[in-house]
């Protein structure tokens, strides 16, 4: 697997340490509902997903990848900081 | 047919013409008191102590695929209790019991083996660890030995002991531990369940449940509508899926873990050997192999295949702890579907709907569970009430934070496990 970084171009696969889904976190005040839905219960689809990466060996940003999980097809990746 | 060793010389001296095929191929009945979905061993071992310990008989065990087609023929067969947290040690301690008289309970050779576990240690802080774990498994009523450089030697001698970044201090031994014919559970499983009446109903998806006031109704499946007052979701890697057809969302992620075995050798791994900073593992197979494996791939995947710098990752530790390795040729490697919690444990409990129980998130570590599972689900299908042993895998740990087991001690936390 091989993740396309929007800095550092396609990368190998090691070079990233996965996060899991890309979620929004619950904004201050938020109800216990709220977190348990944000920290523990996923809908951990079949198919597409879209998950957080860290590029810690290359750029060290962190990326939303849009990949598959059955077929493990990677359709594309862009900066954690521009918006989940 | 009971299996003898004076059944197979009959059969021997009269062509072997007498065998029957080990369970019937049902049709699936309009409706059952108990629908379990999911044949694999969880499911398998469910269906059989629902009508061994219960006297229930009017189950069904509904499976997509073909009996031991999931994790159960898949994993690498290791079978121990050497738990440390309140909650995890009380219940493998209970699974292991059971394992060990499961072959005359089901008069089924699945070639259980308690050819001896060892944990490796390689610094004097993970030395206090092992032996702090090794008490509370003696505490448990298990069995655990502290074994100094020298003792490891004895029983390991073909291990690197000086190797630079991890020179082998010692290890835990837990005598008990040991692996079992994988394929043979589920069979001797299916076969005891069929034969006290259960339909084991093949090719057959579970594709939606119905409920109706908050109550389970019956399962919509591949082969028609099946109606049932009591369904037991028991699908490993698949929990989350079948789940959401109850409107439920797990506190689960599915990954892939990987597996490896080399072509036939003689004799040369007599135990278990975990290499826990390698994250590695070994034994032997009684046709020859040596089977083993490493961690997660750790990313969220439905492929029952991994990528290749697990299998490099895993090759690299297999050499740095035995280099003897080396010589041999790996033949096969495989992928299954784990059902990950944030704590690394399990869950055995009933869901927000009534008559709808779940037994899922065994991680990399449920084949070892199948008896221990099979026998407290059904308690809490038939009764209604948590069998002691499982008591504290409940579902709503997570959300509370209260009763969690992070036996790593990493956090409660998805993909740290
Ligand atoms: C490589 C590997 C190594 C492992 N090593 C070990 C080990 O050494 N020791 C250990 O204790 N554990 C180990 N495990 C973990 C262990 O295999 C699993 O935790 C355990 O097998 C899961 O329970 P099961 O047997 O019921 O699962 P499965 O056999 O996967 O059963 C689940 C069944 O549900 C069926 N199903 C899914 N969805 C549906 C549906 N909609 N309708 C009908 N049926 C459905 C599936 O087809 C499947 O047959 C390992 C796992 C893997 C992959
Ligand atoms: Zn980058």
């Amino acid at each position: 697997m091989r993740l396309p970084c929007p800095c550092c171009g396609d990368r190998d696969i090691r070079e990233f340490t996965y996060r899991g889904a890309a979620l929004a976190r619950p904004g201050e005040g938020a109800g216990i509902d709220r977190w348990d839905d944000y920290l523990h219960l996923r809908d951990n689809p079949a198919g597409a997903v879209r998950d957080l990466w860290y590029h810690g060996g290359g750029c060290g940003a962190w990326l939303v990848v849009e990949r598959d999980t059955v077929t493990h097809a990677v359709d594309g990746a862009r900066l954690a900081a521009e918006g989940l | 047919m009971r299996y003898s060793a004076f059944e197979i010389l009959k059969q021997g001296l009269t062509g072997n013409r007498g065998w029957k095929p080990v369970w019937r191929d049902p049709v699936p009945k309009d409706e059952y008191d108990i629908v379990i979905i999911g044949g694999g061993g969880h499911g398998l071992s469910t269906a059989y102590y629902l009508a061994k310990e219960h006297g229930l008989r009017n189950i069904a065990v509904l499976e997509k695929g073909f009996i031991g087609g999931g994790n159960v023929g898949r994993n690498t067969t290791i079978v121990r209790a050497n738990y440390f947290l309140p909650g995890n040690s009380e219940f493998y301690s209970h699974s292991l019991k059971m394992w060990e008289g499961l072959e005359s309970d089901l008069n089924y050779n699945v070639m259980h083996s308690q050819r001896g576990l060892i944990n490796l240690f390689h610094s004097d802080g993970q030395r206090d660890a092992f032996a702090r774990r090794g008490n509370a498994m003696i505490n448990q009523g298990d069995d655990a030995v502290l074994l100094d450089r020298e003792g490891v030697r004895r029983h390991l001698p073909y291990l690197d002991f000086d190797n630079v970044r991890f020179p082998i201090y010692g290890g835990l031994l837990h005598p008990r531990g040991g692996t079992a014919r994988h394929d043979a559970v589920a069979w001797g499983y299916a076969r005891g369940a069929d034969s006290r009446g259960v339909d084991l109903i093949q090719n057959c998806e579970v594709t939606g449940i119905d409920i109706s006031g908050g109550r389970v109704t019956g399962v919509q499946t591949t082969r028609g509508a099946i109606r049932a007052s009591k369904v037991g979701i028991v699908v490993a890697g698949r929990s989350g899926q079948v789940a959401a057809m109850a409107g439920m969302r797990l506190p689960i992620e599915s990954h892939v873990l990987q597996a490896f075995v080399t072509e036939g050798l003689k004799p040369v791994i007599d135990h278990v050997v975990s290499f826990g900073m390698g994250h590695f593992y070994i034994s032997q197979s009684d046709k020859g192999g040596l089977v083993f494996g490493g961690d997660l791939d750790f990313y969220a995947s439905y492929a029952a295949r991994g990528n290749l710098p697990m299998k490099e990752h895993v090759m690299e530790a297999a050499m740095t702890l035995m280099p003897v390795i080396g010589r041999a040729r790996v033949l096969r490697s495989w992928g299954g579907i784990m059902d990950m919690t944030p704590d690394g444990s399990p869950i055995i409990d009933k869901t927000p709907v009534d008559g709808l129980y779940l037994d899922a998130g065994w991680c990399y570590g449920g084949f070892k569970a199948v008896p221990g599972s099979g026998f407290s689900f059904a308690h809490l299908i038939a009764t209604d009430r948590h069998h002691a042993p499982a008591a504290r895998f409940r579902l709503d740990r997570f959300r509370s934070g209260a009763g969690l087991m992070d036996e790593e001690g990493t956090g409660s936390q998805h993909n740290l496990h």
